[in-house]
Parts: C-alpha cells; sequence; structure tokens
C-alpha cells in the first residue's frame, strides 16, 4: 500500500473525530438558580462522623422542628464520608441538578467554593438573624469571602496541648509554660524514656505548627485592598518555624519517622501511648479515650512565648452553606438556621462534644465539663484563621507549607531558604486567584 | 459505500458492452484506463472499509480523549470553570509556559527518566534471567516458580504497595529485622525511597516480561540450541548470540511496553511515598500531574502534562522502532 494513502487515512479520521468534537468543548456547569420554590424536597448533605448516631439524632431534632413549621416541605439528609468529600463536593458544583440544597464544609473551603461558584452569597439573611450576634469573630470570618457571608458556622475545633500525666509526675516535671520551656521538656522526656516522643510532631502538620508562628508575632499572609501577600518568610515567621523545626531530632521526635507524620499520625501516636505530648483538637478528645492513655493525661492551652500567653490556634471547625444552586433558597436558609442555631449547637455538644460558635452558648457548656475548659480558655485567649482567599485552597492542597517544613527538618534547606521558596509559591497561588 | 457503488458500476459494465458492440480498436484505450483505476480504488478503500468499525470506535475511545486533553491544555481550566464560577477562557501556551518555566518540572522529569529507566533495566534483566531460568529447572520449581511470579502479577497495585511498605516498616516491618537495620526509614531519604519503589515495580513488573520471554525461548527450535551446546557455547554465549537475535521482536514489545508502564508509574509512588514523599523529593511525572490538575484543581496544567508526557513517550517510541528496524527487523 501506498504511503500517502496509508497516512491519508488515518489523518481523515483525526479530523473527522476532531470536527465532530469540537461541537464539545470542556463542559461548563450553570449553577445560578433561577427559582426560589416554597415546598418540596430539600436535600442536605452533611459529614459523616466515626460515630454518627448522636449527630444524626441532634440533626433529626431540628429538622423535626423545620417541618413542622414548613408543612409542606420535606428534607432528606445524606451523610457523606469526610476523606472523600472533596470529590462530592466539586461533583455537586458540577452538575446542579444532582447537588444538594444545603451542605457542611471545612471552613477553610469557604474562599475556595465561593470563588467556584458553588455558595450563595447569604449576607442579607444572616445579618438578620438574631442568634448570629453572639457568634464568635472568628467563625464568623470562616464565613466571609470580600465582605460577604456564604454560610453559617457550625462549630469550632481548636487544639491545644495534651500530656501524660503518669510521665509528668514520674520525671517530677510541670505542663511547659511558656514554648522554650516546652522544647526542653520535651526533650528532656525523650532522655529520660528514649521509647517515647518528647512530643509528637509531624512535617505535614501545618495546623500544628501555625500556633507557632503565631506566638511569635508571624503571620501566614498579609492582607491589603482585598489582595494577599505571603507573610511566612518575614523574619517573626521563621523564629516560629525554628521553634516548630527544632522538635524534630534524634533528641525529641526523630525527622526520619516524624517528617512525613500529619495531624492524625501525631494524635495517634499519643493515644497508643508512644509520646509525652502532643498538640491534639477538642476533636480528637473520642480517640484519645479509646486509646492505651485513657484516664492518663490532661490537657493545657498550648503555651505562648511568655509565661502566661496562650499561642493563638488555628480556629477550625465547619460551616453550613447554601449552594448557588438551590432551588429552594428561602427553605434553606431556613434550615440552615436550625442546624447552625444555638439549640442544636448545644445539642451537637452534648452529643459529639462539638464546641458552639456562640461566645455566650461556649461559655455555658464549658462549666459543664470540665474538660473543654483549656480549650475554650484557647478560643477566649484569640484564635487566627486561614487567609480567606481561594488562593489558600491551592497552597492547601499543593502542601506548599508541609513541603517547607518537611525541607527543613530533613535538612534539604535552611529555615530562610526554605520560608523563601514557600513564600514564592504561595505569592503565585494569591495572585492567580485574583 | 455509495462510493463503492459507482465504482463497481463503469467496469461491470463496458466489460459486458465491449465485445457486443464492435471489435473496433477504439473503445479500449478509453475503458481499461477507467478499469484500473476503478479496480485500483476499490481495493484502496476496502481494507479502509474493513477497518472502520475498529476504527471507530479507537476514534472515539483513544482519539477524542486525547483531543480534549489537548483543548484543555490552551484553556484556563480550573474548578472555578467546570461548576461555572468564571468563565472558560483561552491561554494558549499559558500552561506551557507556565511548566516549563517551573524548576520543579525539570526536576521531576529527570527523576522521572532516570527511575524510568533504572526500572526497566532491572525490570527487563530480572525477567529474562528468570526466563532462562525455567528453561533450566524440574516441573516441580518451575510450577512454584510460576505460581510465585503469577501472584504478584495477579496482585493489585495498591495491595503490593501497601504490603511492601508494611514490610520495610521502620517500626513493625520484618525486612529490617531481618537485616538488622533497626528503625531505618526507607522512606525517608529520597534514594531509599526510590529503591524501595523501584523493588515494588520490578516485583510486580517482571513476571509480564518473564512469561513473554519464557514463551518464545520455548518456541525456539530445539535443534538450534543443541547445535550451540554441541559447539561449546557457554550459557551466556547461547543467550547473547542465539537466543536474544531470536527473541528480538519479543523483546521489542517488552521493551517497549516497560518503558510505557515505568515512565507512567504512579500508584507505586502515590502509595508508598505518601503522594511524592518528604517535600515532594520522590515526585514522578504521572503523581506530579496528578497533584497539580485533582488535589489542586488546576486541569489544564495537569492536561498540559499529560500532554507532554504523550509526546515524550510517542517520541521514544517511535525512535526506538526506528533504530530496530534500521537493524532489519521488520515487527
Amino acid at each position: 500500500m501506498k504511503l500517502r494513502s496509508r497516512i491519508a487515512a488515518p489523518v481523515a479520521a483525526f479530523v473527522l473525530a476532531g470536527l465532530t468534537a469540537t461541537a464539545c468543548a470542556p463542559q461548563t456547569a450553570a449553577n445560578d438558580a433561577s427559582k426560589d420554590e416554597k415546598s418540596g424536597t430539600l436535600r442536605v448533605w452533611l459529614f459523616q462522623e466515626v460515630n454518627n448516631d448522636p449527630k444524626k439524632k441532634v440533626v433529626d431534632q431540628a429538622i423535626a422542628a423545620f417541618t413542622q413549621q414548613h408543612g409542606d416541605a420535606e428534607v432528606e439528609v445524606e451523610y457523606i464520608p469526610v476523606e472523600t468529600r472533596a470529590q462530592r463536593i466539586k461533583a455537586a458544583f458540577n452538575d446542579p441538578k444532582s447537588a444538594p440544597d444545603l451542605i457542611e464544609y471545612g471552613n477553610t473551603d469557604t474562599a475556595g467554593y465561593v470563588k467556584d461558584g458553588g455558595l450563595a452569597d447569604i449576607s442579607k439573611e444572616f445579618g438578620d438573624w438574631a442568634e448570629a450576634k453572639d457568634t464568635d469573630p472568628t467563625a464568623t470570618r470562616s464565613v466571609t469571602v470580600g465582605g460577604k457571608v456564604y454560610g453559617a458556622p457550625f462549630f469550632v475545633g481548636v487544639r491545644a496541648l495534651y500530656y501524660r500525666t503518669d510521665v509528668f509526675t514520674e520525671l517530677g516535671l510541670q505542663p511547659p509554660k511558656t514554648q522554650a520551656e516546652l522544647v526542653s521538656t520535651a526533650k528532656r522526656i525523650r532522655q529520660a524514656k528514649p521509647e517515647l516522643y518528647g512530643i509528637a510532631v509531624g512535617g505535614a502538620y501545618t495546623y500544628g505548627a501555625m500556633p507557632f508562628i503565631w506566638a511569635n508575632g508571624g503571620e501566614l499572609a498579609e492582607e491589603s485592598g482585598g489582595t494577599y501577600t505571603s507573610a511566612i518568610d518575614s523574619a517573626a515567621a521563621r523564629k516560629g518555624i525554628e521553634t516548630y523545626t527544632s522538635l524534630f531530632g534524634d533528641d525529641n521526635c526523630p525527622a526520619a519517622k516524624c517528617a512525613a507524620m500529619g495531624g492524625n499520625a501525631t494524635v495517634t501516636a499519643f493515644a497508643s501511648g508512644t509520646a509525652a505530648m502532643a498538640i491534639g483538637g477538642d476533636f480528637s478528645h473520642q480517640a484519645v479515650e479509646a486509646g492505651a492513655v485513657k484516664g492518663k493525661y490532661a490537657v493545657v492551652p498550648l503555651p505562648g512565648v511568655k509565661e502566661g500567653e496562650i499561642a493563638p490556634a488555628f480556629a477550625g471547625g465547619n460551616n453550613i452553606g447554601v449552594l448557588k444552586s438551590s432551588t429552594h433558597r428561602t427553605l434553606a436558609v431556613d434550615l440552615m438556621k436550625r442546624f447552625a442555631g444555638k439549640d442544636a449547637q448545644r445539642g451537637l455538644f452534648d452529643a459529639m462534644g462539638f464546641l458552639p460558635t456562640y461566645t455566650d452558648v461556649r461559655a455555658e457548656v464549658a462549666k459543664k465539663d470540665p474538660f473543654v475548659e483549656p480549650f475554650v480558655r484557647t478560643l477566649a485567649a484569640g484564635t487566627k484563621f486561614v487567609p480567606a482567599s481561594s488562593g489558600w485552597g491551592q497552597i492547601d492542597a499543593s502542601t506548599v507549607l508541609p513541603t517547607m517544613f518537611q525541607e527543613i527538618v530533613s535538612g534539604k534547606k535552611d529555615v530562610a531558604a526554605a520560608s523563601g521558596d514557600a513564600a514564592k509559591k504561595m505569592n503565585t497561588a494569591f495572585s492567580d486567584a485574583g | 459505500m455509495k462510493h463503492e457503488a459507482t465504482a463497481a458500476l463503469p467496469k461491470a459494465v463496458p466489460e459486458k458492452t465491449a465485445p457486443a458492440t464492435a471489435p473496433a480498436p477504439v473503445p479500449p484505450p478509453v475503458t481499461p484506463p477507467e478499469r484500473a483505476s476503478g479496480g485500483r480504488h476499490g481495493s484502496r478503500w476496502t481494507p479502509w472499509l474493513y477497518l472502520a468499525p475498529a476504527l471507530v470506535v479507537l476514534a472515539a475511545l483513544l482519539v477524542y480523549p486525547i483531543y480534549q486533553l489537548g483543548l484543555i491544555s490552551f484553556l484556563e481550566y480550573t474548578q472555578a470553570q467546570v461548576s461555572g464560577g468564571e468563565p472558560t477562557t483561552f491561554k494558549g501556551l499559558g500552561n506551557y509556559r507556565t511548566l516549563f518555566s517551573d524548576s520543579q518540572f525539570w526536576e521531576v522529569l529527570l527523576a522521572t527518566v532516570v527511575f524510568a529507566a533504572a526500572c526497566v533495566v532491572t525490570t527487563l534483566g530480572v525477567g529474562c534471567a528468570l526466563a532462562v531460568l525455567l528453561t533450566r529447572v524440574r516441573a516441580l520449581p518451575r510450577l512454584a516458580l510460576m505460581l510465585a511470579a503469577l501472584g504478584a502479577w495477579a496482585t493489585p497495585a495498591v495491595t503490593g504497595s501497601t504490603v511492601w511498605v508494611f514490610l520495610f516498616d521502620p517500626d513493625h516491618g520484618p525486612v529490617n529485622r531481618m537485616l538488622g537495620l533497626g528503625d531505618f526509614s526507607w522512606t525517608y531519604g529520597r534514594h531509599s525511597a526510590f529503591a524501595l519503589v523501584l523493588f515494588e515495580v520490578v516485583w510486580c513488573s517482571f513476571p509480564f516480561v518473564m512469561v513473554t520471554v519464557y514463551a518464545g525461548i520455548k518456541a525456539i527450535p530445539s535443534e538450534v540450541l543443541e547445535a550451540a551446546s554441541l559447539d561449546g557455547a557457554s550459557q551466556w554465549r547461547t543467550w547473547r548470540s542465539v537466543i536474544a537475535p531470536m527473541l528480538r521482536p519479543i523483546l521489542i514489545v517488552v521493551t517497549i511496553q516497560s518503558i510505557i508502564w515505568d515512565f507512567k508509574v504512579f500508584t507505586q509512588i502515590y502509595v508508598m511515598t505518601a503522594g511524592g514523599g518528604i517535600a515532594g523529593q520522590n515526585l514522578v511525572l504521572n503523581v506530579y500531574a496528578y497533584q497539580k490538575a485533582f488535589a489542586s484543581s488546576q486541569y489544564s496544567l495537569g492536561s498540559a502534562i499529560g500532554i507532554v508526557m504523550l509526546l515524550i513517550l510517542l517520541t521514544v517510541t517511535l525512535v526506538y522502532l526506528r533504530l530496530m528496524r534500521r537493524q532489519g527487523e521488520e515487527l
């Protein structure tokens, strides 16, 4: 067969395929709802917890109160697994027809979801909502992007210092009151008990590392006129990074093992009894209780640089938001208020131990349960939040900060070089986000 | 179909009419070219007609996705565009520019090439050596080796990787205990982590090489091998001068397959080094593309990486085939 025809036919096939294909450019979903129906079925996605039944009870109560008020509305709740939430929620934004009306989402995702065009602006409803006045300002900030509100805070999560009371008594130690003391205490424990990590730290545990940066007066990024610039390489931030990374090494937490660890791995190490201290959240309570250290630990706020100071913690937690594609906007906002209202949050604390986002409700529950006292104190001392830019989602997803910590603790780069590179990557992400 | 019918008609008609009208020598110069062209026409398109069903399926399954991949790589296409938060815009070569100016891309590309080359060489070495071994041992050990190899082959990549990570675990792994390595962490150092992944890749891909080459050796006439051994050829000499040349077509296929597989390694790196290792030291192109495209939703940049990989693999394959053909081997 001749070469010409040998080439011509496949080329023709390609061109033909190309022609039929040009009709289908990559798809783009239309997320703007045109209707606001006052009856029908509302679909809700909430996160599936490890022990979900207590949460379900609280949610069912809130729904019962809601359907009593709106007789012709029905609510369908689906509990989605936390590990695959990113794909599920992306898919919901891509296909508004099968998307829910209301979702629970991690508060660091707010800005990203807003940029994706997935969440509805509910500034007006939130402003008119009486209960919202008592919301903790950091929690409000976690639903706010560019001055507009995109959801209601559902609960807050905050981290503090777990320590082993038996080990501390045995070695005659006191819980550390400053960060310098924290480092020296950790190293003393490791020296006395080489089978334990003094404090379990992780190279990929960004939220455990941030308080060190903030306590030294550093910031992740600074905002001016709606755009963010990285501040991770500032002198103050570097000091915090130095303190945190000094905890990696054979004298506390060997880099070969700890560089790869994330938050869960450090809490697991503490719960299984291989660490004398760890930075864990109020939400880690169940995991630690289920471990070998049950009854042998206590919690204090993570100390700041000077005695008496508390290191500013990262205000984690989840929000409830209405999807922009919802065809039942008014009903969905009402249901959101039921879920994130004071009654539901009180119930959620009793059932799951999730900290309320309202300052008054939080103070009220702290009296009931002494375990949450150090966490509430940490919250009261002031918390910080990640930059409210969609660039943060990308910085988080492309593991910019874990890479920085890992480069330092594995000795690939020094603090100045690693934080400089991280700042460059962050700035690219911020400028891409616009 | 229509084309076929019209092409066939002129051929049939003149044949019947020509002898009936006149024996004059005038018509023939007119009809034969037509007949000839009609005949050639038919034979030129007939093979394609038969190939059409397969080509349509191929076009739908291969060409269209590649076309989409290429198209997306020229757009600004992130999660915001997919879900309609922002309009899709044409970026031209912007994604490629971003990619080529990223020093990490070049590091990852170099690591991928070196790692894939090491994997291919080791896999082929181990696979061929064991194939020869298979021909030399008795039935029972051969069966055992075959079963072991097939077991490795049949193990899903995720399972295999997880088991290997566990075997080499610094705290609980039996390998460190047996070798007396204490709590040496294989995944901490860049080279040891790549070595660990290489072992796993070789383990799960040598069976294909072994079985294929073994089948090839079995197909070599025993007289040839007998003649070689009568001439006093050593084991190595027999392999190099007799078996390998006769196996060349098989070795070519196996090598290209291995290159493509090992260049595209994903699961092993993703699972064993937790998504690219400490500070991304163990990233290979495929994992890098995944991190860009899916983890951080930069679909267009991920597509650009995909296109670059496609071009590299196509080039490697074509150059390799060309080299082989120049040595007088038709596949």
